[in-house]
């Protein structure tokens, strides 16, 4: 399987089962596309055709698909999110999470059952050496206590076992103080700061308990740890809406402010909300991305450097192949933790009581539930196998699918057509940069 | 070639048996 695109009249082809991306000359284009080729004479289009037979033959295009029989995914647990905090100091308007409450009442996480949640990730991790546990919420460091607690606990409990933990806190930084940012820094192996950008998109839906926009409770909170970060990982992560739909101009805004690790996301919301994107509004979105990657380009050659979580690619040395299979393992490597112990597939089912899968107070675990997560894979969503980014996107956000389609075998499809043009954007901007080839 | 410029040839498909160590985990492999 293939894949030619056109990006601003440069052209690429991508070769699925290899990986391997090539820039070719129009007439290229035009023949793997089918397209009219009258333009050129006959001499050309032999030269082009016997290029095309060369690719083929050396394995860089159309390449055969490996032999490899679908696997379940293991069972034995990697990653935990853990919610230590079912409550939150903002009132943000699309939050799947409602208030911080997932449908149900405010509470915060014992010590008690944190500590279970890290003996069950430890003890159900089999062989694997490198845990990671993301302290999530409602807001985590409302909980901030338990939260250092659990740290301390899974440190010294892990060592025993011979595990080495990674922990990552998101925050909306309304706690974040001097001493929340000096110890965040110090224990977090990453920190994810949630804001949309602009002053006026971000206050428009990321608003206090009394109505009131936080931008301007939180900025110097987000700079303070900034400066302190120093090369350590960290992310400004926004997420824009039907009112934000040029989000180009968030994301160099929050650059603008001193972030150079950014990542906005496009909302997943009922249709009928009056935030929601539709795919009516795919061709807008499209633009955006394109003229944020030619900004992307332009700014990466200056003091004002940054990354943007999405137009990350590394081609040449990404994942392996199996791991391209498996994507985010909810349901089988990756696992969610209520404040009440209740384990769930992943952050996104939390509060859905037909996806418990246990407690980690005890009790029997809901095998069939995590088998059926453990079996989803791209080869069992028939239009993934057919698509030319399942290597990339690994079938997509399994809670998407489920809250869009009700089945986690049939991907929401506005986000899939956001995924490939992300890839494409991300892979003209590794051509671009790779040939050094820039504005 | 005259008209196509290879970026990246990961070969992707040749190593799909050795892959999978389990190690790597809100797009670089550390075991290469």
């Amino acid at each position: 399987m293939i894949h030619a695109f056109n990006f601003k009249n440069e052209y690429f082809v991508y070769d699925v089962e290899s990986g391997s991306l090539h820039e070719i000359d129009k007439i290229i284009y035009d023949i793997l596309r089918g397209g009219d080729l009258s333009a050129y004479d006959e001499a050309e289009i032999a030269e082009a055709k016997q290029e095309i037979v060369q690719l083929k033959s050396q394995g860089l295009l159309d390449a055969e698909a490996p032999e490899y029989k679908p696997q379940e995914k293991r069972l034995d647990v990697k990653a935990m999110c853990l919610h230590v905090c079912h409550d939150c100091n903002l009132r943000c308007g699309y939050c799947f999470a409602k208030e911080g409450t997932y449908s149900g009442a405010r509470e915060m996480m014992s010590f008690e059952t944190a500590k279970k949640a890290m003996d069950f990730l430890i003890d159900n991790s089999a062989d694997r050496k490198i845990l990671e546990v993301d302290f999530f919420g409602g807001e985590p460091l409302m909980n901030f206590d338990v939260l250092k607690r659990t740290v301390e606990y899974a440190k010294k409990r892990g060592g025993e076992k011979g595990k080495i933990f990674k922990f990552t806190t998101t925050t909306n930084g309304v706690l974040l103080n001097k001493e929340t940012s000096d110890y965040l820094n110090a224990e977090m192996d990453n920190v994810v700061l949630s804001l949309d950008g602009r002053k006026e998109v971000n206050d428009a839906v990321r608003k206090t308990a009394n109505g009131k926009g936080s931008f301007d409770l939180i900025i110097d909170n987000f700079k303070y740890f900034r400066s302190i970060r120093g090369d350590k990982s960290y992310f400004v992560r926004g997420t824009f809406t039907a009112k934000n739909l040029d989000f180009s101009k968030d994301v160099l805004f929050m650059n603008d402010l001193g972030f150079d690790q950014i990542s906005i996301e496009p909302v997943v919301l009922p249709e009928e909300h009056p935030l929601a994107i539709h795919e009516s509004d795919l061709p807008i979105i499209f633009a955006e991305y394109e003229k944020l990657a030619e900004e992307y380009i332009k700014r990466r050659q200056t003091d004002k450097w940054f990354s943007f979580f999405h137009f990350v690619l590394h081609l040449d040395d990404g994942p392996c192949y199996k791991k391209r299979l498996v994507g985010c393992g909810a349901g089988s490597e990756y696992l969610a933790v209520a404040p009440n112990g209740d384990i769930y597939p992943c952050h996104q089912f939390v509060g859905e009581n037909k996806y418990v899968i246990g407690n980690v107070n005890g009790g029997a675990l809901n095998d069939d539930l995590r088998h059926a997560f453990a079996r989803s894979s791209i080869f069992t969503k028939p239009e993934c196998m057919n698509c030319w980014a399942k290597y990339h996107c690994s079938g997509g956000c399994n809670a998407n699918a489920v809250h869009a389609n009700g089945d986690m075998n049939k991907p929401y499809r506005t986000a899939c057509e956001m995924m490939k043009k992300r890839l494409e954007c991300s892979m003209y901007i590794f051509a671009k940069e790779k040939a050094g080839d820039v504005f | 070639m005259k008209h196509v410029k290879t970026i990246a040839k990961p070969e992707l498909n040749k190593i799909a048996k050795n892959s999978g160590c389990g190690e790597c985990r809100k797009n670089v492999c550390e075991q290469k």
